[in-house]
């Protein structure tokens, strides 16, 4: 069927509805014709909203990736950046140490043993590095002996260590010596155990302490 | 007290209460005897090594027992006289029997009795039967405070010279070093305490007219010679800052403060206390350690320890310096480990420590002949220092299984010990001195 003109189309298609309604059975009130419903924008509105959504989440998902992502780098940086500070504060822990160490001495001797340059030798980056650090080195003595006699001996135990490291190069007036004699012992008691222990030099940081760079 | 005193002090009173007895007629019979001849000095005289007996009477009246305990011990401590005080008897009334207390043994009577201001002392000569002094001490100081023991310790000791020609040594206190703090203890080891103020110190050392001393303190930076007025209380630094400063000693005129100095070993450096002149060093030892300087009484020499030869000796050098020389030379001990020199009062001698078998004892040398004496044998003793009497050392020892001081008559070789309770050590014996302050 062809019809004359597009406008005409509806028409024809009621005069259709009529003539198949106006058959056997009294004709009941018309009903209201079933509404006409063009989806195509909802369609299109829903596709839209689910295209947004997709993208959302693909733009989540691509957010959370980069968060990740960020979060691990950050958190490789941190444990690297904690592992070099871990690793320069056991290094600063075993330099502070070997200048901490102290040094022995024979009985009634103010002179330095073999090991004992080893000792202070290991003293010498810290003092080097670190140009403003000045020290005190303090010497003891056993209880043996004259008490008076004790202190100018620690006194010249001190010197000794000090003079050594003036000999390596590091200036004098960067380290006080002062000599205790037997009155601050390091391990109480008698026999030559103990008194080995407090024939000793000690060493102490008493300025630049907080600031220290490694060597 | 010894033995032997222990013994007559018990079998004493049994022949005291027969004296009351005879003390009538005793009184008479002693006015009646002759005077004594025209240009013969009268007094009681003292030769070494033997005793004059003193009977202390008993006497009555407020703390009259502890007036007589204290009095009693200083002599006895004096170990001049034997003192003869039993521990019960009558007072006596009236003249002295002194026959019987000739036959006691006794040389001289104290009689002392309590007054409402004081004490009231008379000393008996018995060989002349009759009375050499009379003395009034006010005891206005509160009973057994320090002014008011040195009241008694004075009276004891002008007893002793009367008695004996030589001035006891009771008026004197002890410095010394407990936990770290300048303590002092009377001669008879009563009123131990930490001076004023319980400054923290080492090595005290008494000034010549007594009541400022000097000692050195330790502190983290190093140790500073310090002088201290014990009446006031004030300090004063002497020693410049920087090494070790220790070990001072006043020049017997009291003007000049000696003591060891140094960064790289030690050396004697003489201050003078009024800063007109400047300090000279009077050591050269090169690094080596010199220390503990001690004055000859004349001021001219000083006994000093030195490591110079490579140990620990004792050395005398002028004051000035010049002539340096080994104290002595001989062999004895193990180690020729000598140090604490300390020169007696009278001159003769110099008292110092020496190793033997790994242990300080005391010795002494004397100057004249360098003749060597031991004073001591059991655990360690050290640090010797003279009274003002010259006969008397006080030193450190370890014998109880603690540092304690212990006092030695270097005649009789009597010890006693002196301070008890924590660790002491570093004595320095005073002067006499003439209050308490």
């Amino acid at each position: 069927m062809k019809f004359p003109s597009r406008s005409l189309q509806p028409v024809a298609l009621a005069l259709v509805v009529l003539v198949a309604s106006a058959c056997p059975p009294p004709p009941p009130p018309p009903a209201p014709p079933a509404p006409v419903v063009n989806t195509d924008s909802i369609d299109a509105a829903n596709r839209a909203r689910a295209a947004e959504a997709e993208r959302v989440r693909l733009e989540n998902e691509a957010r959370a990736r980069r968060e990740a992502e960020e979060r691990t780098r950050r958190e490789n940086e941190a444990r690297l950046a904690r592992e070099a500070e871990e690793r320069a504060r056991s290094a600063m822990a075993a330099v502070r140490a070997a200048f901490a160490t102290a040094v022995y001495f024979d009985l009634d001797q103010s002179d330095l043993k073999p090991d004992a340059r080893a000792v202070l030798d290991a003293k010498l980056p810290l003092l080097r590095a670190n140009a403003n650090v000045r020290i005190r080195i303090a010497g003891h003595a056993d209880d043996r002996g004259s008490d008076d006699y004790n202190v100018a001996l620690s006194q010249r135990r001190a010197a000794s260590a000090k003079r050594y490291l003036v000999d390596q190069g590091i200036p004098a007036d960067r380290i006080d010596v002062v000599g205790f004699g037997e009155e601050r012992p390091a391990a109480m008691g008698t026999g030559e155990e103990s008194w080995a222990l407090n024939r000793r030099a000690e060493f102490e940081i008493i300025v630049g302490g907080e600031t220290l760079r490694l060597p | 007290m010894t033995l032997r005193q222990t013994v007559r002090s018990r079998a004493l009173p049994l022949v005291l209460g027969a004296a009351l007895v005879y003390v009538p007629t005793a009184g008479l019979s002693a006015q009646r005897q002759p005077p004594p001849p025209q240009g013969v000095r009268i007094g009681l005289t003292y030769s070494p090594g033997s005793r004059p007996g003193l009977f202390v009477l008993p006497l009555r009246g407020a703390n009259a027992d502890s007036i007589r305990a204290i009095v009693s011990r200083d002599l006895d401590f004096g170990d001049r006289i034997s003192v003869i005080a039993p521990d019960s008897g009558a007072t006596p009334v009236g003249a002295l029997n002194y026959p019987l207390y000739a036959r006691l043994g006794a040389a001289a009577v104290l009689q002392m009795t309590v007054s409402r201001t004081g004490v009231h002392a008379v000393l008996h000569d018995v060989g002349a039967a009759r009375a050499l002094s009379v003395r009034e001490l006010p005891l206005k100081d509160p009973p057994f405070s320090a002014a008011w023991r040195m009241t008694l310790h004075l009276l004891a000791d002008d007893i002793e010279r009367q008695v004996t020609g030589v001035a006891g040594i009771a008026s004197t206190r002890v410095l010394f070093v407990r936990g770290g703090l300048l303590w002092q203890v009377d001669s008879d080891g009563a009123n131990a305490a930490p001076i004023a103020g319980a400054p923290s110190g080492l090595s005290p050392a008494w000034h010549p007219q007594g009541y400022t001393i000097a000692y050195y303190e330790m502190r983290d930076d190093g140790t500073h010679v310090m002088m201290r007025d014990l009446a006031a209380g004030s300090t004063r630094r002497i020693s410049t800052p920087g090494g070790t400063n220790s070990s001072p000693t006043f020049a017997p005129d009291g003007r000049t403060l000696v003591y060891a100095s140094g960064e790289d070993g030690t050396d004697l450096i003489a201050v003078a206390l009024d800063g007109r002149e400047p300090p000279y060093r009077v050591t050269v030892g090169r690094g080596s350690t010199n220390s503990q300087p001690s004055f000859a009484p004349d001021g001219r020499r000083i006994a000093f320890t030195t490591s110079r030869l490579g140990r620990q000796e004792v050395y005398i050098t002028d004051a000035d310096g010049a002539n340096p020389e080994l104290l002595t030379t001989s062999g004895f001990g193990d180690q020729l480990y000598r140090a604490d020199p300390s020169w007696s009062p009278d001159g003769r001698f110099v008292a110092f420590s020496t190793q033997i078998e790994g242990r300080f004892q005391i010795a002494t040398i004397g100057l004249r002949d360098r003749g060597v004496k031991q004073h001591t044998v059991d655990g360690i003793n050290e640090d010797p220092s003279w009274a003002p009497d010259a006969r008397h050392l006080v030193f450190t020892s370890s014998r109880t299984g603690s540092k304690q001081l212990w006092v030695l008559d270097t005649e009789s070789g009597r010890l006693r010990q002196l301070t008890r309770g924590p660790a002491s050590r570093m004595a320095a014996w005073s002067p006499r001195l003439s209050a308490a302050r």
